[in-house]
């Protein structure tokens, strides 16, 4: 046996200590790290503990109905499914993709974009991977459960709006949320839940749109359920229920077929609107679920731009319905007596420039008084008129009757309209005011514009004695905001009594009389072209007016005012007219009962109109390209 | 000479350590896996408890310097099954790690670690002198060196990793000096970048993980990130042997085994770990107080040997509990699950029994 272990028995007891110590020192920095972890972050790691073990799936709650006035359903949802994936665990999820896409039929391309554009999300939040999950895909899921653990079904309700396009513009559409919607949501928006994009759904989404429910339940690490929690249930929606009266908007959506331009019908003694079309439109059916790209560029590109809702957003110059305003302004202002008389030789001569009747049908009128100028409509009468109120008065009254201001109906993105002065024209062009161009804006050309919202709620505030009430779609048992601007009895006497005449005694709108009813109304015709328009059109015959008529019935205290817009439909009488004539026929019709449903009346001519886009003044008309067109004698 | 003592010359304060700590592994692994298909793995557990402590016993009768004398035979028996284990080991987990002894597959290295105690005990000692020379150094080093490099080909980082510190320690106690402690920091610093280039993928994966386990929460820093949840979901007083959610619905990885820590710190809350880091902690010093009543050198460089590695073994574990450290596999003595594992400790222990059983005969 060796003796190599005969060694010395001296140990390093020194160094053998020092070793103690540092056990002491490694144990004692593990527990600090423990204590670091388990007791002063410990909120933070409890909080991620929960978010790995429950598994939070959207209860999606319902979105109020939409109701007519008397209560008929406008809007409302169906059920449906939505695929969801679950991307709790990527490792599981990943290597059942091309699985999904092959079993949902959809491409592995499409897929897998939808997980990669979700990757910013927290993992325990699903994703809807396929909105609408047909029959097909319903059986799919449930027979992969074990296998493809990661899909989960979640019942949706999908809007559905009205057949053709019924009250499109007003009601709107839904969509999924933008990151805008959700940052300006104060957290009550998140990402995948379907808001309010436009109309009414965007107006009173907050109202329309329920509180989701969870249901929640404890998931283990391979995503498998192994528990459920206390669900909380969703809140519905609460319904709406509009001023619109289903059969009046049913006359006004048939009226308009085939045109381009719009309709409102309103009560001026509240402000309800009883109708709301806007022409042509788009089905918002398109939208309730996930409008392909392709489908929307084509709206977003159409030329005749489908989705304005011209009643509030058509800026454009009211053409002869002007008189109506200028007409209140020379009899409350006294500037110019009520018996003022001119000859009408079918032209005459201001500031050296010679300005002739436009429409071509008139020639000289002859002797002519403020009542009958309203009823023939004669230009000459109301240039004269015109050159002596001058631009402050005009715009006075104007801008007091509402004019160039928002009516501030209940929906998003209405325009304010136009209506110019001196100080607009100093502030916009860094021009002063030519009189000459007072004579255009005195027949509702040059660069006034107003929309048919407007429109309507103009004229029903002057023939209602002052009172503007505002606009509004919700039924509302609130008093109704108004603006008052008193306008003598006298003032609405006369003029109730021309645009009486206008219909009723062989005025302009001779065509439209309705027997029985006290109906109403002024026409308008408004040139169309813009610079761009007159050099290319060749044929100018080719270039229609945009036709106006506001009528309203009875005479004293109205009960309904309707303004009708028809672009490049040609004459106020022959397009816009009788339009408004069927929306007053049906109201009379179904205060007396006699309403038998939309189809027995006729003012469509059933001609398709068809509008060469070059012509068509656009909603977005610039006042500069509005003020051109007033410059042509 | 009288052959060492009976059993009552035993370390009993030692083996009350090493049972309550054993007792807790078997509540831990009970929690772990009674709701699985692992349920009963606290009986296996038991089973190789009771061998290892058999083996113990065994070991301890004996005489250490016997098995001192023998440590060239035993460092080339060590060698061939590093080298068979290469050739015709059984992989799992992707590492050539097992060789299959009585239908059981016994983790080789395991075996190596002790022998590299019991050579590097034999080396220091015949080094009679209080500072140890730049050239035993030297010869330590490529000692350690050779299974080292043979066990990395495995490849197993984790118990290549530990013969270091069993190799430092040594050293450290047979004078090692500090200009040379510099010096071998030093050309180990320069060595890095150069192991680096030679470490597996996954292992690398595990290395930049550690370092930033937020960047990648759903690959290797997963087992990180979800140990770390558990620990910190426990709190001061845990959630309750069996309640912990992390532990129960399997989000911590091999909780039975590597990570049990991390299950006992959700499920007994702070105070359980204090309680554990303690009674390891106790252990340890109880290892170094036997070691400084050793005979001679031979026998305080064994359990000096012993100590490094299961001090070496808890430090690890419990800092990749807590992702202080990356995951390297190395286990939890006498609390992971596992043969190899637990029989290494009570043959390491049964060492040191041998030394202490014979600290007064002469």
């Amino acid at each position: 046996m060796s003796i190599w272990f005969e060694n010395d028995k001296k140990l390093p007891q020194m160094r053998l200590a020092a070793v103690s110590y540092g056990i002491v020192g490694l144990i004692g920095l593990l527990l600090f790290g423990f204590w670091n972890l388990q007791v002063i972050q410990t909120t933070h790691y409890k909080d991620l503990a929960e978010r790995n073990r429950i598994r939070s799936i959207p209860i999606i709650a319902p979105r109020g109905s939409i109701l007519d006035r008397s209560g008929r359903v406008l809007v409302d949802n169906y059920p449906s499914f939505s695929v969801l994936l679950l991307r709790d665990d990527p490792k599981i999820m990943e290597p059942l993709l091309p699985e999904i896409a092959d079993g949902l039929g959809m491409t592995i391309d499409d897929l897998q974009e939808q997980v990669d554009a979700a990757k910013t999300l927290p993992n325990f939040q699903p994703i809807v991977i396929k909105p609408e999950a047909s029959p097909g895909d319903i059986a799919f899921i449930e027979s992969h459960r074990p296998d493809i653990p990661v899909l989960e079904m979640m019942m949706v309700h999908r809007r559905r709006y009205g057949e053709n396009d019924f009250l499109a513009h007003a009601v709107g559409y839904v969509g999924e949320v933008s990151t805008e919607d959700i940052a300006g949501s104060g957290g009550r928006l998140r990402s995948g839940d379907i808001t309010g994009k436009s109309g009414l759904e965007k107006q009173y989404n907050d109202t329309l749109m329920g509180t989701d429910g969870l249901r929640r339940s404890i998931v283990n690490s391979v995503g498998k359920e192994v528990g459920q929690l206390l669900q909380q249930d969703p809140t519905p929606g609460k319904a709406i229920r509009l001023t619109i009266d289903y059969d009046l908007q049913s006359v006004a959506e048939q009226a308009m077929a085939g045109k381009m331009g719009a309709v409102v019908a309103l009560d001026p003694r509240t402000g309800e609107v009883l109708a709301m079309v806007s022409h042509p439109s788009f089905n918002p059916n398109d939208f309730a679920v996930r409008i392909p790209r392709q489908e929307w560029d084509q709206l977003n590109n159409d030329p005749d731009k489908p989705l304005i809702n011209r009643a509030i957003q058509a800026q454009l110059a009211p053409g002869s319905v002007f008189k109506i305003y200028e007409t209140t302004a020379m009899l409350e202002s006294k500037a110019i007596p009520a018996d003022f008389k001119v000859f009408c030789p079918g032209y005459a001569t201001f500031y050296g420039r010679v300005f002739h009747e436009l429409n071509p049908g008139d020639s000289a009128h002859g002797e002519m008084d403020l009542h009958t100028a309203i009823v023939k409509s004669c230009d000459i009468y109301f240039y004269n008129v015109g050159e002596r109120l001058g631009i402050d008065r005009l715009s006075y009254y104007g801008t007091s009757f509402g004019l160039g201001r928002k009516t501030g109906v209940d929906l998003p993105g209405e325009d304010s309209g136009l209506m110019p002065s001196e100080a607009w024209k100093e502030r916009v062009f860094h021009e002063k005011w030519y009189a000459g161009e007072t004579i255009s804006l005195a027949i509702g050309q040059g660069a006034t514009e107003v929309t048919p919202m407007q429109m309507a709620y103009t004229i029903g505030g002057i023939i209602s004695g002052g009172r503007f009430k505002q606009p509004h779609l919700l039924m509302s048992d609130q008093p109704v905001p108004e603006v008052d601007f008193p306008i003598s009895d006298s003032t609405v006497d006369f003029i109730t009594q021309a645009m009486w005449s206008v219909v009723n005694e062989g005025g302009t709108a001779a065509a439209s009389k309705l027997p029985g009813i006290e109906f109403c109304g002024k026409t308008g015709t408004a040139q169309v072209i813009s610079a761009q328009g007159k050099e290319k059109a060749t044929n100018k015959s080719a270039l229609k007016n945009n036709a106006w008529f506001v009528g309203f019935a009875p005479r004293r205290n109205a009960e309904i005012v309707v303004a009708v817009l028809v672009q490049a439909g040609g004459y106020g009488a022959e397009a816009a007219a009788p339009v408004a004539r069927d929306v007053v026929k049906a109201y009379y019709d179904k205060k007396g009962g006699t309403f038998k449903g939309a189809q027995e009346y006729s003012a469509n001519p059933q001609q398709p109109v068809t509008v060469p886009g070059s012509t068509t003044a656009t909603a977005q008309a610039t006042p500069a390209a509005a003020a051109d067109s007033a410059s042509r004698p | 000479m009288r052959e060492g003592s009976g059993i009552r010359d035993f370390d009993w304060w030692l083996m009350t350590l090493v049972f309550t700590i054993c007792g807790i592994s078997l509540l831990e692994i009970w929690s772990a896996t009674h709701a699985s298909h692992l349920a009963g793995m606290q009986w296996r557990q038991v089973l190789w408890i009771g061998l290892g402590v058999l083996i113990m016993l065994v070991l301890s009768r004996v005489n250490y310097h016997h098995i001192l004398d023998q440590a060239p035979l035993l460092y080339m028996i060590g060698l061939a099954a590093l080298v068979a284990v290469l050739l015709v080991g059984h992989s799992r987990f992707g590492a050539k790690r097992w060789l299959p002894v009585l239908g059981e597959f016994f983790q080789v290295s395991e075996l190596v670690k002790l022998i590299i105690i019991v050579v590097l005990a034999r080396f220091f000692s015949e080094v009679r002198s209080d500072r140890l020379l730049l050239g035993d150094l030297v010869k330590a080093g490529a000692l350690v060196g050779v299974p080292v490099g043979l066990i990395l080909l495995q490849p197993d980082l984790g118990t290549a990793m530990v013969l270091v510190p069993v190799a430092a320690v040594g050293a450290f106690l047979a004078g090692l000096q500090w200009k040379h402690a510099l010096f071998v920091v030093a050309l180990a610093a320069m060595l890095l970048p150069v192991g680096w280039h030679f470490l597996k993928p996954y292992q690398r994966s595990r290395v930049t993980t550690f370092m930033r386990p937020e960047d990648d929460p759903r690959g290797s820093g997963y087992q990180i990130l979800q140990s770390k949840i558990a620990v910190g979901e426990g709190g001061f007083w845990g959630k309750g042997l069996g309640n912990g959610s992390q532990n129960q619905l399997g989000f911590v990885p091999v909780r039975y085994s590597d990570f049990i820590l991390a299950a006992l710190a959700e499920e007994l809350g702070f105070a359980g770990v204090v309680v554990t880091l303690v009674l390891y902690m106790a252990l340890l010093l109880r290892l170094v107080q036997n070691a400084q009543h050793a005979k001679d050198r031979a026998g305080m460089f064994l359990i000096m040997g012993v100590t490094a590695a299961v001090g070496f073994h808890v430090l690890v574990n419990a800092a990749m509990v807590i992702g202080l450290m990356p995951v390297t596999g190395i286990p939890l003595p006498l609390m992971s699950y596992g043969g190899s594992a637990t029989l290494f400790v009570f043959l390491a222990l049964g060492l040191v029994m041998n030394v202490r059983l014979r600290r007064f005969v002469n």
